[in-house]
């Protein structure tokens, strides 16, 4: 009953709902700005790769279920053998969409596309020199697979490049995450400015960090608990700090976890406290410290974030973080019994 | 000490533990002197309620003794005597600020997991699976108290223990349940379930002046109960047809409110009930809500249904239809029996209701897996079992 809703029948003003939105896309373009590497450079042709599974899902299914149809419409002789091919290659068809559409790199199912088009190419041209073929459908449709094959090149090569590209620079890129949390706080917005401020109180209710040393006015150092006795250490500074309002922070070069973020802090409507939205990258490295550190995170990094935002709202408002007999030791997914530890481990 | 624990389906055995210890500043500790098994023990005992860990302390009717107190509690001292409510609540945040201490924010260091089945989550509760905190039970000779600045009820030494247990949860639950139906003088309000809950509702809809009550139960006994003690109408669904009977009972209006005191485990005749059976048993609806169904169909237009018994996930065949059109208001909740601690409390010590008279049975606590069992059976008309450590 204290979550906010933005909808419709919130109470809401459009004022209000708009400079949300706008908020969210500034605290969204900061942090892409902060961040080394702009993720979102291939989308237009991952979109192009996307369109091209959809179609050849379509268009697979045409020929498996009406091969006659297909047959006429680009002019080949409708027989037993005719609908055979055309059922077979409709079935190459969807495979490729398939492959296209579940996959994140979809660059090698692209290109199975194009030999498709060379395999068309290859049945039309044979088409075409058959008598029974009605040569105006045969040369649309030849002209069509053409142009198809085009954008099929066009996109796997350009996927390929991306890649490449992706892959000389910022090799972990596929492991950048993004979150977005929100929650409300009953107390007044300077209390939980001044309290995220400090930042020696976020170990009190992240848990990972073991400690956060302040260096100087923008600077400072963190150090988190990793696996297996180790821990993971960065430098960090502010690149934003509006009293009130907001902190926006992202690490220097030279840290374990790359990581941007920032928390915005805003009054509750009613006066019923302090809404605080916290938006973060991180990018754990990859390889053997890579999986560590995404242990380290978590496996749902925005369910950790909505945790951490839940403890500092028990620290303030009823002073620490709650505990029951089943989450003594900090633990989330395996959880001691609710019956009492044999020893409080210190805190 | 030793503490009533969940060990699987349909097992619960009596276990020696660690004792607890205070975790938090606003911890208590309390030495228990009476605990008792509530009819949501049974849908854990059952593994209706998911997120059980083998080893889980039930309990969360429980009162007894302040023995020792953390640094944040200035008004509890050792040896005061308290009930302690069953929903684990801070006093701080928006829901407790509105008294609506059931859904505290920040008392279910397990939020994750009720967010995962309800979307957000509610308070925790004591004993009551890991998805509503996982804490330790009051089934025990001790239990932590989290909060006890806020929750736990002083209560004067003169008065015996059964008279002010049940202001842990059932009588506040029942009460809870009549003052959602908004009681107008003249009201006629039925309840299904004559458990300790429904016979709660019973009464406190008297109290708080309806006209009649009407009760729907199946076993003789509860319905005996209901009316020789609660005062209640009662119809017995295996003998008459529950909505005929009601129509014909209110001259064809239906009941201004009803109450559903069952909840998720409800039974019933016919092909309904075999529908919600297999689609529990294969998973594919945890809760059976045949109760909450007629109840709904019951109602007369432009009146109120008001859920307190328990139910934990999903439910089939909601009949949305009557509900709209019919301008039914529905109102739901685990009762925030902090906000009705002190009025009942009052009402006991003026003698308006002797909240004892459910008990049927009282054993120790080393006699809690029979205690389970009887009462799941309704063996020897069990309505209430009071365990002593």
């Amino acid at each position: 009953m204290a979550t906010q809703q933005f909808g419709s029948g919130d109470g809401l003003g459009g004022d209000r709902r708009a400079a949300i939105g706008i908020l969210t896309r500034t605290d969204s373009s900061r942090l892409a700005d902060a961040w080394y590497q702009n993720g979102s450079q291939n989308a237009g042709v991952e979109r192009l790769a996307r369109f091209l599974g959809w179609f050849s899902e379509g268009l697979g299914f045409a020929q498996v279920t009406a091969p006659r149809t297909v047959n006429r419409l680009i002019g080949v002789r409708d027989d037993d053998g005719s609908r055979g091919v055309m059922r077979a290659a409709g079935v190459r068809e969807m495979t490729h969409g398939v492959g296209i559409l579940s996959n994140s790199r979809p660059t090698g199912w692209v290109w199975t596309r194009v030999g498709g088009d060379v395999m068309d190419l290859a049945l039309l041209a044979r088409a075409f020199r058959a008598d029974s073929t009605k040569r105006n459908r045969t040369m649309v449709a030849t002209a069509a697979v053409l142009g198809v094959t085009a954008l099929d090149v066009y996109c796997a090569t350009q996927l390929r490049n991306g890649h490449e590209a992706t892959e000389t620079t910022a090799p972990i890129r596929h492991d950048i995450t993004d979150v977005e949390k929100a929650i409300t706080i009953n107390r007044p917005t300077e209390d939980v400015y001044r309290f995220w401020r400090n930042f020696q109180n976020l170990p009190g209710f992240m848990q990972h960090l073991e400690s956060v040393q302040v260096i100087d006015e923008k600077r400072s150092h963190w150090k988190a608990k990793a696996p297996a006795g180790k821990t993971v250490e960065w430098d960090a500074e502010i690149i934003e700090d509006r009293p009130n309002e907001l902190i926006a922070w992202r690490s220097l070069e030279g840290a374990d976890v790359q990581n941007a973020g920032s928390v915005r802090f805003s009054p509750a409507p009613g006066g019923r406290g302090t809404e605080v939205r916290v938006s973060m990258r991180y990018d754990p490295p990859a390889g053997v410290i890579g999986a560590t550190i995404a242990k380290l995170f978590g496996e749902e990094p925005s369910q950790q974030v909505g945790d951490e935002l839940r403890r500092l709202k028990q620290v303030l408002e009823t002073g620490e973080v709650v505990l029951s007999e089943a989450v003594v030791n900090g633990a989330r997914i395996k959880q001691h019994p609710a019956q009492p530890p044999e020893q409080v481990p210190g805190r | 000490m030793k503490a009533n624990v969940w060990m699987g389906k349909n097992s619960v055995q009596v276990q020696e533990v660690p004792d607890p210890k205070i975790l938090n500043q606003r911890d208590a500790i309390v030495k228990i002197t009476s605990t008792a098994i509530c009819g949501s023990d049974l849908h854990l005992l059952q593994g209706f309620v998911p997120t059980m860990e083998p080893g889980d302390i039930l309990g969360h009717e429980f009162m007894g003794e302040v023995v020792e107190v953390g640094r944040g509690v200035d008004n509890l001292k050792v040896g005061d005597r308290v009930v302690v409510p069953f929903p684990i609540a801070c006093g701080n945040c928006f829901a407790c600020q509105s008294q609506a201490y059931s859904i505290c924010e920040n008392s279910n260091p397990n939020a994750w997991m009720a967010e995962k089945l309800w979307g957000h989550s509610a308070a925790g509760i004591f004993g009551y699976s890991h998805l509503t905190g996982g804490y330790a039970g009051g089934q025990a000779e001790y239990a932590r108290v989290p909060f006890a600045d806020v929750g736990p009820l002083k209560v004067p030494d003169g008065i015996p223990d059964e008279k002010v247990l049940f202001l842990s949860d059932v009588f506040p639950t029942g009460y809870m349940g009549a003052e959602m139906c908004d009681i107008k003088p003249g009201d006629v309000i039925a309840v299904w379930g004559c458990g300790p809950v429904g016979q709660f509702a019973i009464a406190s809809a008297y109290l708080l002046g309806a006209e009649r009550v009407i009760a729907i139960d199946r076993f003789p006994y509860r319905l005996h109960m209901a009316r020789e003690r609660a005062g209640a109408e009662t119809i017995n669904y295996e003998e008459a047809d529950v909505l005929d009977t009601l129509k014909e009972m209110t001259g064809g209006r239906g009941p201004d409110a009803c109450i559903d005191a069952v909840g998720m485990e409800a039974h019933g005749h016919g092909v309904e009930y075999m529908y919600d059976r297999a689609k529990q048993a294969t998973r594919m609806e945890t809760d059976r809500p045949i109760a909450l169904r007629q109840a709904i169909k019951a109602c007369r237009n432009g009146g109120t249904v008001s859920v307190i018994g328990a139910y934990g996930g999903f439910i089939d065949k909601f009949p949305i239809g009557s509900f709209m059109n019919r301008s039914l208001t529905l109102k739901t909740g685990q009762a925030h029996v902090q906000r009705y601690m002190r009025p009942l409390l009052q009402r006991v010590l003026d003698g308006e209701i002797d909240p004892s008279f459910i008990i049927t049975h009282e054993m120790k606590l080393a006699d809690a897996p029979k205690g389970y069992d009887m009462f799941k059976n309704k063996e020897d008309n069990c309505e209430k079992v009071v365990l002593r450590p």
